[in-house]
């Protein structure tokens, strides 16, 4: 189980977060077409390392926060606000 | 006293306790093992497969052959290690897996079939015919195979779940883990020490020249308040960032717990630091016969002399390929037990050759070939190694020792590393790097970090105690002298690593499961190379105890077979849990109705009190129907009519609401809606419908604007909180420019629609403030009000079709508020609706729901598809505009209705046309019997290029019940298409 230090609540339980996904994208604008939203919507890099994601604390603050996590050893590099 | 008790050792109270219906005297402190072994009784079980007669192996709960059953009045313990049994007044145990007695167990035929049974043998054998597996074999192994058999009762006890914090958490209580607890104790730190035995000292307690030792060092961590010692407890679980599971057996040694307490206790630990300290466990040698009662691990041996006072045998023949082993040896001697002889397959090492000067039979360069008896050890066939003149040695019992594997398997499941480390032959912790220290957070420390030594374990107990301290430990400066056992550092001679001798006989690496090293060889010879799909094919190490004695022994056997090392072999992985957890300890006190938290309206009582049934959907409870237990039409159909012809009330307080406000409040819904808000008046109300970025529809609802930077969201009940984290992840993290707030003001407000045509003319009667006439207030308007005296909201809105109003008060006033509506609509006869009325309607009138909104229709799919903007972005307007979501023969929304209309529908049956039988269309969402005629049946369906179609016959089949019914494809909204009836 992760333990997430959230900064506005300190260390909790994953179990408190929702994942949000891939926080190094982001949403195409007003202007963009399907292609854009597609890359957007479906197509992750699924990295076997370090990640940076998006996790709502909806069990704490409701805060949104970006955590950096190393997906095959689980090691948390650093959580920070948006 | 039993001859089977060591003289001058016999020293506890009696206690009475039972095996297969035999009265039997034990002694205060004995396990059932040791109990039995002290009077005598070697045959404790028979084996899971061959029924082959079983004793006791090991001292500890790695032990795979003595399992028993446990029952006390009400309940029913199979499976239980007769090692980690402790012994009570009344004790009532049974062996297990043998038919009729365990002295005559007839079903022991199996294990004459020669080899029969082996690897595979329930693959190859029983196939076809087709349904013979479900009705014949499976029944027919179940009974031939298998443990203990649980009660059918419910569990008269009770369980919990305890949170603990701690910074330093120490798993084991021997040598390395009292050294580490002491350190990080003297250095302030809060910590946890676990101890799976019922008392502390893992090694130490069967050893003599450490028992001051241990109790001194006990004495001081009593002495320190932040330190924490729970005994009867294991650790079955790591999960990484320094949480653990615990089990605590708190009354498994009682006759049943006091009133006072839970059965078993499961902590969820967070520990800051971890010092992993579980020590090792003796390996098991293949060898024809290996599993014949009397032959036992050498520790195990040292463990029943020592601790219990308790004879394994009169006479042993030791089999033993490291230095380790003598210290059993000696114990057994000093106790009175004969040695026949010590076998060893080595080169005389220092100690060995001092236990030979000693007057000890050693035979160097020796091997055990074969065990002799059936239920009991008469002796052992001896060789002298790579020759082939064996002579029989006679004894009654064999010490087998071929290592001490280290137990990792916490280690592995917190990533921390393992490594095979040549001087003790096994797979020891390692680390952690800086890197994987982040995730493991531990730290392993003696025999499981390969440290073996009592001075060694020590002292590297207590560095790994000061390090998870958080110390700087230096090495150089080793702890005072005063912590440490006054015992001599470690010189024993190499291992000499010995998986199997090959001889005429089944010799077991999996005593629990029947697993031979032929079962191995056969594995990699099939192709079952990998070490999980040669445990998976064989079964190796997937009993209860987790082929603890046997596993690197059956991996070894397997890296031989294909030449291989078995350091590249490895083990299998080790899941939690590592002892078996009782389901009762995992539910803890969430049973029965506390198993899941259920949400209960405002007015629930109101509900209750007036006769709803009432239906769970997701945690909430909601009336279904008002009948005091009708669950027919009739009444449902009852309470649509009485909407339909006059005024019905119903409780719609579940919805979910979230308060939006700020400067962006309508760009925002712009943005989370794919219709349009900031074209929305204030004093307005629209329906709203919410995309996902994919295009397909999320949720519906309708949304008011009170002002001009403050709006009120409704969502469905269901996505009531997917709704809310969509809207907070977009407000937070997409367009965090916007100036906007959400609130979740779902539980603050109670929410009731009064429908039907007299609706207005009962709320006119107890609203103030506010113009209901139709020009003051029309269809979609919204606005503040006092209801009954009380502030609240009102929202024309309609989900029946009918006039309606939806009014919202604070959730404390709602039953004020309710029943001051009742009573203003008495001369109107306004009765309550339930959930199906609710549900009839808008069947009726062709609006959308959960079975609807399925995430897979598209806004078209629901002909909704003119709501989408035009102009300005919102969340899945590129990607609904893909070709493939507005093709012809997409599943579409439809009404239909059965050509013999009092035939009834089923939700979920498929339409096919007559002439294609077999080929699915689309399917009913939705079915109910209507408002109009006296049985007639309506329903909603999602039908391929359905919008096309209305006025087509086709078949409703519903093959699980037997059904095909004509329908006729409508159009979904068949009450009031023009809408008349809410803007009236």
């Amino acid at each position: 189980m992760l333990r997430i230090t959230c900064p506005h609540c300190g260390p909790r339980d994953e179990i408190e977060f929702r994942y949000r996904g891939d926080a190094s994208l982001s949403r195409p604008g007003p202007e963009d077409d399907a292609k854009a939203f597609q890359r957007y919507a479906y197509e992750r890099e699924n990295p076997a390392g370090m990640h940076l994601e998006w996790w709502l604390h909806v069990g704490g603050c409701r805060r949104a926060l970006k955590l950096q996590r190393d997906t095959a050893s689980h090691v948390i590099g650093g959580a920070g606000e948006p | 006293m039993s001859p089977h008790r060591i003289a001058g050792r016999d020293q506890g109270a009696p206690i009475r306790f039972s095996f297969d219906g035999e009265a039997i005297e034990g002694r205060a402190g004995d396990t059932l093992a040791s109990a039995l072994m002290a009077s005598g009784v070697r045959l404790m079980g028979r084996s899971f497969k061959l029924h082959r007669p079983r004793g006791v192996v090991t001292a500890g709960p790695e032990e795979p052959s003595a399992l028993v059953t446990v029952v006390r009045p009400g309940r029913r313990d199979v499976n239980l290690p007769a090692t980690m049994v402790e012994l009570f007044d009344g004790l009532e145990a049974h062996s297990q897996n043998r038919w009729p007695r365990l002295d005559l167990d007839l079903m022991s035929v199996t294990g004459r079939l020669g080899s029969l049974f082996s690897a595979g043998f329930y693959y190859k054998t029983f196939m076809g015919p087709q349904g013979a597996w479900e009705r014949l074999y499976e029944p027919l192994i179940r009974r031939a195979a298998g443990l203990g058999h649980a009660s059918t009762e419910a569990d008269p006890d009770s369980y919990e779940i305890v949170h603990a914090h701690c910074e330093v958490l120490v798993i084991g209580s021997g040598l390395a883990g009292l050294s580490a607890a002491r350190a990080a104790g003297e250095a302030g730190r809060r910590v946890i020490v676990l101890e799976q035995d019922r008392a502390f000292g893992g090694g130490a307690l069967v050893d003599g020249a450490l028992e001051s030792w241990r109790s001194s060092t006990l004495a001081a961590l009593s002495a320190m308040p932040e330190v924490r010692m729970l005994y009867r407890t294991t650790a079955v679980g790591a999960y990484g960032h320094g949480v653990v599971a615990a089990l605590e057996r708190v009354a498994d040694h009682l006759p049943e717990p006091e009133p006072f307490q839970p059965r078993q206790r499961l902590y969820v630990i967070r520990a800051r630091r971890i010092v992993l300290a579980t020590g090792a466990v003796e390996r098991l040698v293949a060898l024809a016969n290996n599993d014949v009662p009397g032959v036992m691990l050498a520790t195990a041996a040292r463990a029943y002399v020592n601790r219990h006072g308790a004879a394994p045998g009169r006479s042993a023949v030791f089999f033993v390929n490291n230095d380790e082993a003598y210290a059993a040896v000696r114990d057994l001697k000093a106790a009175g037990i004969a040695i026949a002889a010590v076998v060893d397959p080595r080169e005389p090492t220092p100690i060995a050759a001092e236990a030979e000067a000693a007057g000890l039979p050693v035979l160097f360069g020796h091997e055990v070939t074969a065990v002799r008896g059936r239920r009991s050890v008469a002796g052992v066939r001896v060789r002298k190694r790579g020759t082939m003149q064996e002579r029989a040695i006679a004894c009654d019992l064999l010490g087998l020792s071929g290592g001490y594997s280290p137990q990792t398997q916490l280690a592995a499941q917190a990533q921390l590393g393992t490594a095979w480390i040549e001087a003790i032959a096994g797979f020891a912790a390692i680390g952690p790097s800086p890197d994987a220290e982040a995730f493991s957070a531990m730290i392993p420390a003696g025999a499981a970090a390969g440290v073996f030594g009592r001075l060694e374990a020590a002292r590297h107990g207590a560095a790994a105690g000061a390090r998870a301290a958080g110390l700087a430990s230096d090495p150089a400066q080793p702890p005072a002298e005063a912590r440490e056992p006054a015992v001599p550092p470690r010189r024993d001679g190499p291992i000499m690593p010995l998986w199997e001798v090959r001889g005429r006989g089944k010799a077991f690496v999996d005593l629990q499961n029947d697993v031979t090293a032929d079962d191995m060889r056969q594995a990699a010879r099939e192709g079952y190379r990998h070490v999980e799909h040669a445990k998976r094919y064989t079964t190796h190490g997937m009993g209860t105890d987790q082929g603890r004695t046997g596993g690197l022994v059956g991996a070894a056997v397997l890296a031989a077979a294909q030449g291989r090392e078995v350091s590249a072999v490895g083990l299998s992985k080790p899941r939690p849990f590592v002892t078996p957890v009782s389901f009762g300890a995992l539910a803890g006190a969430e049973t029965g109705a506390h198993f899941k938290p259920e949400r209960r309206l405002p007015l629930h009582g109101w509900h209750e009190a007036h006769g709803a049934v009432f239906v769970r959907i997701g945690l909430w409870l909601r009336p279904l129907v008002y009948s005091g237990g009708d669950t027919s039409w009739g009444p449902v159909v009852a309470e649509a009519r009485a909407v339909r012809s006059g005024v019905g009330i119903t409780d719609v307080s579940s919805l979910g609401k979230i308060d939006v406000r700020g400067r962006d409040a309508a760009a925002f819904l712009d943005r989370i809606y794919a219709n349009g808000f900031s074209s929305l008046s204030v004093g307005k109300a629209r329906y709203g419908l919410m995309l996902r970025e994919d295009g397909i529809v999320f949720d519906d609802g309708t949304t008011s604007r009170l002002a001009e930077d403050h709006f009120i969201v409704t969502t469905t009940t269901g996505k009531a909180t997917e709704a809310l984290e969509h809207m907070e992840f977009h407000a937070q993290c997409v367009w965090p420019e916007l100036d906007v707030r959400l609130a979740n003001i779902a539980d603050h407000w109670a929410q009731f629609a009064i429908a039907g045509p007299r609706s207005r003319a009962v709320l006119s009667r107890i609203v103030a403030g506010l113009d209901l006439s139709n020009e003051g207030f029309p269809f979609m308007a919204a606005g503040e009000a006092i209801i009954a005296g009380v502030p609240g909201r009102i929202f024309r809105i309609s989900f029946s079709g009918e006039l309606a109003y939806e009014v919202a008060v604070p959730a404390g006033h709602a039953a004020f508020v309710w029943d001051a509506i009742m009573a203003a609509g008495e001369p109107d006869g306004i009765r309550p609706y339930g959930l199906d009325a609710l549900n009839l309607m808008r069947i009726e009138k062709g609006h959308v729901a959960g079975s609807e909104l399925n995430g897979q229709t598209t806004a078209a799919d629901l002909g909704l598809g003119r709501m989408l903007k035009k102009k300005g972005d919102f969340i899945g307007r590129a990607l609904a505009g893909r070709p493939a979501l507005a093709a012809a023969d997409r599943l579409q929304l439809v009404g239909l209705h059965p050509v013999n209309k009092a035939r009834r529908l089923r939700n979920g049956a498929h339409l096919v046309s007559a002439g294609e039988p077999k080929r699915s269309q689309g399917y009913l969402t939705a079915a109910c019997m209507t408002s109009e005629g006296p049985h007639d049946w309506i329903g909603l369906a999602l039908l391929e290029g359905g919008h096309g179609r209305h006025g087509e016959r086709m078949i409703a089949t519903s093959p699980v019940h037997d059904e095909a019914i004509e329908v006729e494809i409508a159009s979904p909204h068949r009450l009031d298409p023009e809408n008349a009836r809410v803007k009236a």
